[in-house]
């Protein structure tokens, strides 16, 4: 909400400049975020009249003016703009003058015609918007007169952001209450009296729509002057609030609606039918709202109606045919009470917000109807005459909203706010606030709370009050005490920052991805899945749930390489949503995920300028899994993890690998389709992993096995197999027909080629055999090693090299 | 004995000229060894009668020692030169960088989140986090934003369906969690949520971090202790904190907190607008309305909670002057942290 400095201090005027009282509301909860001039800097600008104008002899574009207004008399300006007129009174800035944007104005020469000086527009002296031709001054306003003086352009526009709660505030004076009860200063708002009725014309109200509307004021005025222009301080207070000058009867409405919070509605009385009646539309009524928008009203939308037809949208916006219009000569001026839950998401359904939706939705106060229109009807006659009807109210006092009653007991401001209150300090701010003490015991006060308070209900409400008016920053800090308890801590829960602590370690970086995909780029990587659409995406490009994390982090990697950055490596941890069981039939399931690119190493003097490959990343993955699996000799196969030839859209069928801890998946690791890779316009391979944190499970306790004392023996094997066996396999079979000596086993040597069948490959192995109580001999060494050749010929077609 | 003199000089000539371990070795036979020349003289003692043979015995065995020692003496000299070229041989420039993977950096979003984690756990707070597409029910309703409530407006909601949103707070997480725990809870929310909001200063998907306390006995002035302690501890700084009395549905008394701004040090300038404050979190005494939603008895307890947006945290911290750069990735900037 915007208002006018000199317009709040005519109300509330403490010692205070602009900036400090804008500073002082700021820390009572009314945020102002901005204070600024009404008027752009300017001087020696001076109320001008026009004696004479003449067409300039060698321009068709320009008028030979003489003009009134300098001490000196009579000046002689050059002028362009087409309403440049004998008789009107226009702003004139005087040789000597300096208009906004520091621009002098001196004596000129225009197309051979001396010009001492220059006729302004509202948009050159940045008064206002009106950039066609010279401002024309009312009739009255004195010839000569300094501009900024008569127009008392000293004056600032405080912008407040007001929160939700604070309807009470949206007019001069619930400002001014507020800068009363800050500042222990009087509070004095213009004198409303009634203004008597002068014929007897009312308008029958029916109320039908319960408690949506329990409060209507309405009154006739006829025989108005509506093409009475609107006084020029109205008109400045109006623009100085951010409101443009339509016309009078709207300028009224308007002008109590800043000043007193009341918004208000005049109807043009020649277009109604019979009487008022405000309802809840039905189904298939239409309107066609001020701005022209025809509108198919929404059933239970609030409605102001005659006998026929909708007129206005409770609240929000009048309707354009019973609008005041030039031709208007008989009002029927509306000040209504509309509940907040009638009108609250109301204007946004149709795509409006107005400031009166914006007012009634966060509450009006319920008893300022009468006086509102008390108020517009003494302006509205002082500018366009009229005969005014009687005040009719109609109120239906059965729904009207119920008085709030709210107790505050004495020890809840020391142990809700940790500050001790005299009781006559707290008594003394609420009261301040409007709120009327009702009952007093040894305990605490009972108070009424004001009908413009909206938001005060509870006892905690109160304690806010008291903190914001007494100042939250002379409230003491203080640490604050507890029980600490240790409380049980998983040791094999893996906390996700050691396994991104790993990816650190081994070159990766972190990238945080947006959670919501283009659909193509979902289905690009996933054709299967059905991603949840967002109803209301801010792009396309941001559209659906992601069902995986990689997409996200092939965009980063294009994102880089498009930056000159040829290696790559990324991870990401954070939700997928896939079909399941938690909020809305969705499982929102924690990955890991990591991508890497490029070199396998950084570029540098000692050479390897290999790329990654499969295995570079199974390492990091491996890595990761090493977190669950550290230690312990008793681990069962459901334990350990395995990596098995699998299938994923989004992957090489031939480089892609499921990882399963037993029989769980818990992820996929491999290079990136080659055919997704060109519609990626990625040079080179590009390998990813992708872990469900969940389904990782826990780790197992390490758990001792005590060291042998005995040497250990190494043998080593060169085996010729099909080429399409794979290193699990055999090293399983190994294992088992090696039996409880075989200590350790690895695979040393992978060879495929020259030499060798081309369907067979060369694998050759280590077998490290130990006895934890004996040295082993070399029978038994040469038996298990035996064991194991015979049961890889038998199972695999594996023969000696 | 004037062989035993001629044969020391010699021998200890030797010594000095041998110019390798190979060639002191030999002299080292050739007069000490079994077989050797001075070796040899002690074997002539027999010739000389009894009381002569101990002076003519320690003598030889004297000249003995004395090209021992001359040997050792050169061995060292020799073994030293050795190990001395050997190194210089095996120098290198150690100023090349070395070989092996550099280490990656977590994000700056992370780096922050974490810190404030690691600040309130070590205050008992545990760590709670909850899912990110939410019902209608914790991201509003228990929070005492009832549907149509102009607060609604301020949160610029993404909707899955009507009554199913992205959450745009981390606050429904308190909800779940006061939901199932019985008081006293400490707990801290981080994670990511989401507004329907785009531009410079705005993001689609940001992350907050939320902490609340619930006990018996817990006052707006514990709230502000704590806000201010932990805001002073994040920024390292004895900087000014203000409380501005705000609105939010689910606290009574709500407050925003501002601090001193960090770049002009309140003298007012670009990134606090000339205000020289810093809004950086929201916070207040939950409404008793959150409370009854969870069946706590707000008669018995009392808490706060406060919410911090963490890339903000971040910009201010670490100085960075775009928001967009977060979701970048750009590895340039992922690697200045």
């Amino acid at each position: 909400m915007k208002l006018s400095n000199s317009w709040l201090r005519e109300w509330v005027n403490p010692q205070l400049s602009a900036q400090e009282l804008a500073d002082q509301i700021t820390m009572a909860g009314l945020e102002v975020d901005g204070v600024e001039k009404v008027a752009g800097e300017f001087s020696g600008v001076v109320v001008g009249e026009i004696l004479a104008a003449e067409q300039h002899p060698d321009a068709d574009k320009l008028r030979v003016c003489k003009v009134a207004g300098h001490p000196d008399g009579e000046m002689q300006v050059v002028c362009g703009a087409p309403n440049a007129r004998v008789g009107i009174k226009i702003p004139f800035a005087l040789v000597g003058a300096k208009l906004p944007g520091d621009f002098k104005i001196k004596k000129a020469k225009l197309r051979g015609v001396e010009s001492f000086g220059m006729l302004c527009a509202q948009t050159e002296l940045e008064l206002g918007e009106d950039s066609d031709g010279i401002w024309e001054l009312p009739e009255d306003a004195p010839t000569g007169e300094d501009l900024r003086q008569y127009l008392k352009l000293d004056d600032e526009t405080i912008e407040v952001d007001l929160t939700p709660n604070r309807s009470d505030c949206l007019g001069i004076a619930g400002i001014a209450r507020e800068v009363g009860v800050l500042n222990r200063c009087q509070v004095v708002g213009p004198e409303i009296t009634p203004v008597a009725q002068q014929i007897d014309d009312s308008l029958p109200v029916t109320l039908a729509a319960g408690d949506a509307c329990p409060r209507y004021v309405g009154r006739v005025i006829r025989n108005i002057d509506i093409s009475a222009t609107t006084p020029l301080w109205m008109q400045e207070r109006l623009r100085r609030s951010g409101l443009r000058s339509i016309d009078p009867v709207v300028d009224v409405t308007n002008y109590v609606l800043l000043e007193l919070g009341q918004p208000m509605h005049a109807f043009d009385l020649s277009k109604l039918s019979g009487g008022i009646k405000v309802r809840h539309a039905e189904k298939g009524e239409e309107l066609t709202l001020l701005d022209g928008q025809e509108v198919k009203l929404q059933e239970g939308t609030l409605l102001i109606t005659d006998e026929q037809k909708p007129l206005a949208m409770a609240g929000i916006m009048g309707g354009l045919d019973s609008a005041v219009s030039k031709n208007t000569r008989d009002v029927f001026l509306e000040s209504a009470f509309f509940h907040p839950l009638a009108i609250a998401g109301k204007a946004r359904s149709y795509g409006l917000h107005t400031d009166s939706s914006h007012r009634f939705e966060r509450g009006v106060d319920y008893r300022l109807q009468e006086k509102a229109v008390e108020r517009a009807t003494q302006l509205l006659l002082g500018m366009v005459g009229g005969e005014p009807g009687p005040v009719h109210l109609r109120e239906l006092s059965e729904v009207m909203p119920a008085e709030r009653h709210i107790t505050l007991r004495k020890q809840s401001v020391p142990q809700r706010l940790g500050v001790t209150l005299a009781d006559d300090e707290i008594v003394d701010i609420l009261t301040r606030l409007g709120l009327e003490k009702i009952d007093q015991n040894a305990d605490g006060w009972t108070f009424l709370a004001p009908s413009f308070r909206f938001d005060i209900a509870i006892e905690a409400d109160l304690l806010e009050e008291l903190a914001r008016v007494y100042g939250y920053n002379r409230i003491p800090s203080l640490s604050f005490n507890a029980s600490l308890d240790i409380v049980p801590q998983q040791e094999s829960e893996i906390a996700q920052d050691a396994l991104e602590q790993t990816l650190l370690a081994r070159g990766y970086n972190e990238a945080i991805t947006y959670s919501f995909i283009d659909s193509d780029s979902a289905a690009l990587f996933d054709p299967a899945a059905e991603p949840v659409a967002l109803q209301n995406p801010i792009s396309a490009e941001l559209a659906v749930m992601r069902t995986s994390l990689i997409p996200g982090l092939c965009k980063s990697l294009q994102y880089n390489l498009n930056r000159q950055q040829g290696r790559v490596r990324l991870f990401e941890s954070g939700l997928r949503f896939v079909p399941g069981d938690s909020v809305a039939g969705l499982k929102q399931e924690p990955m890991l995920a990591g991508l890497i690119y490029g070199n396998r190493f950084n570029e540098n003097w000692t050479g390897g300028k290999d790329t990654v490959d499969f295995y570079d990343i199974k390492a990091d993955v491996e890595a990761l899994l090493a977190h669950y699996v550290t230690g312990g000799a008793a681990a069962s196969a459901e334990d350990e993890f395995r990596f098995e030839a699998g299938q994923h859209p989004a992957l090489h069928p031939g480089q892609c690998a499921r990882i399963l801890r037993g029989d769980v998946e818990v992820g996929v690791v491999g290079a990136l389709h080659p055919q997704l890779q060109k519609k990626l316009d990625l040079p080179r391979a590009a390998f990813v992993f992708e872990l469900s944190l969940e389904a990782l499970g826990q780790a197992r306790l390490p758990s001792f096995s005590p060291l042998s004392k005995f040497p250990e023996v190494r043998r080593d094997l060169a085996l010729l197999i099909d080429a399409d066996v794979a290193a699990a396999s055999l090293v399983e079979a190994a294992i088992e027909a090696a039996g409880e000596t075989l200590t350790d086993l690895k695979i040393f040597d992978v060879y495929q080629g020259k030499g060798i069948d081309f369907n067979r490959k060369s694998v050759a192995m280590g077998l490290t055999f130990q006895h934890p109580s004996r040295t082993l001999n070399d029978d038994e060494i040469n038996a298990a090693v035996d064991a194991v050749v015979g049961k890889l010929e038998q199972k695999y077609n594996a023969s000696l090299r | 004995m004037q062989d035993l003199q001629s044969l020391t000089e010699q021998a200890l000539e030797l010594v000095e000229k041998a110019d390798g371990l190979a060639t002191l070795d030999q002299v080292r036979v050739d007069y000490l060894g079994k077989k050797g020349q001075l070796t040899a003289l002690l074997k002539g003692l027999g010739k000389l009668s009894a009381e002569e043979r101990p002076a003519a015995g320690a003598k030889i065995n004297e000249a003995k020692q004395q090209v021992q020692e001359k040997i050792n003496t050169r061995r060292n000299a020799l073994e030293q030169a050795a190990i001395n070229a050997k190194l210089a041989e095996e120098t290198i420039d150690v100023t090349l960088p070395g070989r092996g993977e550099e280490q990656g950096n977590a994000h700056p979003v992370t780096r922050t989140m974490r810190r404030i984690e690691e600040l309130f756990v070590r205050l008992g707070f545990s760590v709670e986090e909850g899912p990110e597409i939410e019902d209608d029910y914790h991201n509003f309703e228990a929070l005492n934003i009832p549907a149509h409530h102009p607060a609604r407006a301020m949160h610029d909601t993404f909707y899955i369906d009507p009554s199913t949103v992205l959450r745009t707070h981390t606050s429904p997480v308190q909800i779940r969690t006061m939901e199932k725990a019985a008081p006293p809870i400490r707990i801290i929310c981080p994670g990511r949520v989401y507004r329907c909001d785009s531009d410079v200063t705005h993001s689609p998907m940001f992350h907050q971090v939320e902490g609340l306390v619930v006990d018996k006995g817990v006052s707006f002035a514990h709230l502000k202790g704590c806000v201010d302690q932990f805001l002073k501890a994040f920024f390292e700084a004895d900087v000014p904190v203000r409380f501005r009395p705000s609105y939010f549905p689910f606290t009574e008394p709500s407050a925003e907190v501002d601090i001193q701004c960090t770049a002009c040090g309140g003298e007012g300038c670009r990134v606090c607008s000339g205000t020289g404050w810093l809004e950086v979190m929201g916070c207040g005494m939950v409404h008793p309305n959150v409370f009854s939603a969870c069946n706590i008895d707000s008669e018995t307890y009392s808490g706060f909670a406060f919410g911090m947006g963490v890339e903000r945290l971040a910009m201010l911290r670490y100085g960075v002057n775009d928001l967009r750069l977060f979701f970048d990735n750009d590895l340039r900037f992922l690697k200045q942290f």
